[in-house]
């Protein structure tokens, strides 16, 4: 742990990137207990003012303080994103780790499956399912889950995949573990690194597909703050009122950033075979 | 941005279409050439199969006519029929055909024509949308070819304004079936092509009876729905008018550009808070006049940027027979939560507000929200598309509140409908209203239509926020385009270009 530190010390990328999600979570949880105003309190005299002492980044069409609405927004994300990255994960780990236990029909059931599932653009089936079901935050979450899924199956069926084969593993089969104490005990501890890797990753695919979705209205629904329909009310007052588009846009892209870049530095520092390559 | 090279290559498509040759000469010619933007599409373009106001906008006077025709000042003058008497006793209704109408296919237009299209308003197994404003109707009758008679059951004093909407459109037999894709009228354009998504272009008829008052040769009715590329398609000359702007917001913008005339007029919209009425709790008078209380209308027309006036019950304020009820449960929160405590409810109840996606239903959504929650009823809004609002809302009436504006004239006879969507049943207002229909006085209609005002106003049946305000976006050089909009409708008729 000490030397996984100390070359984290060295990697610059690592270190923006926990910056920006350390801002991103404090900001949220910030915003638990305080706000700079109450965050859905209207105050129409007060509407499309720019920043200012009081209001640092103005006020939206409604006379809302923006900097408290992008404060609890970064809330609505990380619940999108915790929530539908746990589901994802949970459910495409077991999956991939039961296909590649189980190799045979199920094996390829699950493979095909998952293509057809990625052969549809993400944001295509979070559309569908709020669209059927309706929309709301809930059901945001829900569809980006659905798409997490056979990504984390995916990714952990072919690195289980590999495990499986390695010598270690076939003497605990030798000495006649069955599949799931195996997979449990030796296949999962050994495959952590890429699956938390992937999860930092899925993170950011899935506030970007959150915004995406509020967006477009089939996310989280008025008056909760979300990033993304703050910049869809933005919109409309594009030319009287630029910067309402200017803020939400670039927490998204900040916090986006922030988790590429985590997940770009702990694939560097917890893959075994690049850290060699690096050291030596 | 996909649609940027589309639609210049619709643009020059139709150009091409009218002039055969692209020169000095063409240009020259442009100028009979009107390009009207729309916010919404219609889903046909028969004003009888469906109704939707975006079919009123593009086919009313353009396309097809009535007996009678409501003017830009909302007044009822001749139309296909050139003069109509009224029989003493406000039964009989004789109209006197114009002659030498022909429809877009050679037709010609007598009395049976006539007959045809109103016997189909009100027949027993009619599917029109506003069926009921013609079921006093008992028959119709050609009398001669240039001669028709229509008999009612009881006096109706909306008759010859509902016989002047395009609901009730002469269309021809022959035509009739085909005419939500392809419509044959009478009127001074017909209907050339329509790229679905896109737009729809009309060319002037040489069928009509009066081709040389018609100064404009195409239109093409462009539909752009989002309000930011409305401002971009104007400012840069895709679109030379819209007649509806829907972004409040974006005028500041427009009326600093020297080229265009913004001009802000009176619709028939009144916005409301529709309330199912037959739902707990909305079905207690208390709890909804503890809603009416919590409603600030300055705040909701602030939010408009300040187009709309405050209305107090379903009526529009330019309207003769308007009367102000707006102080009739004045805004005070103290007191709305009062009510609610009457009502049982101190700590407040939750309910749903589901939203149609317009601009003014949304934004109103955010505000309404926020000023129930201050006497306690905690709004979740629902955003639903169109196909969505009239199946939950409209028709299966699976809702709590909703956000529309009414946007027909005199359409405050909604109330005495049965099973319409608000659930309001008021033996008192239905009396009334029946008053109303029988009144051949004028002046006392005006007054009944008061005590009509009155009785929704007093049982809170929705909250009655704000009419809306037309505000309309034309190119300077631009003449005859209507300021007001008592009906919806873009009569291009008397536009020409300066």
């Amino acid at each position: 742990m000490s030397g996984f530190i100390a070359r984290s010390r060295r990697h610059v990328g690592f270190q923006i990137g926990a910056v920006l999600l350390l801002l991103f979570v404090g900001t949220a949880l910030v915003s638990l207990v305080w706000t700079p105003f109450p965050v859905d309190e209207l105050r129409m005299r007060y509407k499309l003012l720019p920043s200012s002492p009081q209001n640092l980044l103005g006020t939206d069409h409604l006379g809302r303080d923006v900097l408290s609405r992008i404060m609890v927004g970064a809330q609505t994300s990380i619940a999108v994103g915790l929530i539908s990255v746990g589901i994802g994960m949970s459910l495409g780990v077991a999956l991939g780790a039961w296909a590649a236990a189980r190799g045979g029909w199920v094996d390829e059931a699950l493979s095909r499956t998952s293509d057809l599932i990625f052969a549809f653009p993400a944001v295509l089936i979070a559309i569908l399912v709020t669209s059927v079901l309706g929309a709301s935050a809930r059901n945001a979450i829900l569809a980006i889950a659905i798409f997490n899924i056979p990504v984390f199956a995916r990714v952990t069926r072919g690195a289980a995949l590999a495990m499986w084969s390695r010598d270690f593993v076939r003497a605990a089969t030798a000495l006649g573990q069955g599949p799931f104490g195996i997979t449990w005990r030796h296949i999962l501890p050994n495959i952590a690194s890429v699956l938390i890797v992937q999860a930092t990753i899925q993170f950011a695919v899935a506030i970007l597909a959150e915004a995406g979705l509020s967006y477009l209205g089939l996310g989280a629904q008025p008056p909760v703050p979300s990033w993304g329909r703050m910049l869809r009310d933005a919109q409309t007052y594009i030319f009287q009122a630029p910067e309402l588009a200017l803020w939400p846009g670039l927490a998204v892209a900040l916090a986006v950033l922030g988790l590429n870049m985590l997940g770009d530095g702990l694939r560097d520092l917890l893959d075994p075979r690049l850290r060699l390559m690096r050291v030596g | 941005m996909q649609s940027i090279p589309r639609r210049t290559f619709i643009g020059a498509a139709a150009a091409f279409a009218v002039f055969p040759a692209f020169g000095p000469e063409a240009w020259a010619q442009a100028k009979n050439r009107l390009v009207v933007g729309m916010s919404l599409e219609p889903p046909v373009l028969d004003p009888n199969k469906n109704a939707a106001a975006a079919i009123r906008e593009i086919t009313y006077q353009n396309i097809f006519e009535s007996l009678a025709r409501i003017d830009r000042t909302g007044a009822i003058v001749s139309g296909l029929a050139e003069s109509w008497t009224i029989s003493p006793d406000g039964l009989v209704y004789t109209f006197k055909l114009r002659p030498g109408v022909k429809f877009h296919d050679g037709e010609a237009l007598d009395a049976s024509v006539v007959k045809f299209a109103i016997d189909r308003l009100f027949a027993a197994d009619s599917t029109v949308p506003a069926k009921s404003l013609y079921t006093d109707i008992a028959s119709v009758e050609a009398v001669d070819p240039a001669t028709v008679k229509i008999t009612l059951k009881t006096p109706n004093s909306y008759l010859l304004y509902n016989i002047a909407l395009c609901d009730a459109a002469i269309q021809h037999p022959k035509s009739a079936p085909t005419n939500d894709k392809h419509p044959v009228g009478t009127g001074a354009f017909q209907f050339k092509e329509r790229k679905e998504g896109d737009s729809i272009t009309l060319v002037k008829a040489p069928t009509f009876r009066d081709a040389g008052s018609i100064k404009l040769e195409t239109v093409i009715f462009k539909v752009v729905k989002d309000p930011s590329a409305q401002v971009s398609a104007l400012l840069a000359g895709d679109v030379d008018t819209f007649p509806g702007f829907q972004a409040p917001e974006l005028v500041e913008r427009l009326k600093k550009d020297a080229r265009f005339a913004v001009v802000v007029g009176t619709t028939e919209g009144e916005v409301i808070l529709a309330t199912n009425n037959g739902k707990k709790p909305f079905n207690d008078l208390k709890v909804r006049q503890a809603m009416a209380h919590a409603i600030n209308r300055a705040e909701l027309i602030d939010a408009e940027s300040g187009f709309g006036t405050p209305i107090g019950s379903h009526f529009a304020p330019h309207n003769k027979a308007y009367v102000d009820l707006t102080g009739t449960y004045p805004f005070d929160v103290a007191k709305g939560k009062a009510l609610l405590a009457e009502a049982g409810y101190p700590n407040g109840f939750e309910a749903s507000l589901k939203l149609p996606p317009v601009g003014y239903a949304q934004r109103a959504g955010e505000v309404l929200a926020s000023q129930l929650g201050k006497i306690g009823i905690k709004v979740a809004i629902t955003q639903l598309q169109w196909p969505q609002w009239l199946s939950e809302v409209f028709k299966e009436r699976n809702y709590d509140l909703t956000i529309v504006a009414h946007t027909e004239a005199n359409d405050i006879d909604r109330y005495a409908r049965d099973g319409y969507y608000w659930n309001y049943d008021s033996p008192e207002f239905k009396a009334k209203w029946r008053e109303v229909v029988a009144a051949t006085d004028f002046a006392k209609r005006d007054e009944l239509l008061k005590d009509c005002q009155r009785i929704i106003a007093r049982d809170a049946v929705n909250g009655y926020l704000y009419q809306l305000a037309k505000i309309g976006v034309w190119k300077k050089e631009l003449v005859g385009m209507w300021e007001n909009s008592p009906t919806p409708a873009t009569d291009l008729t008397g536009v020409s270009w300066k």
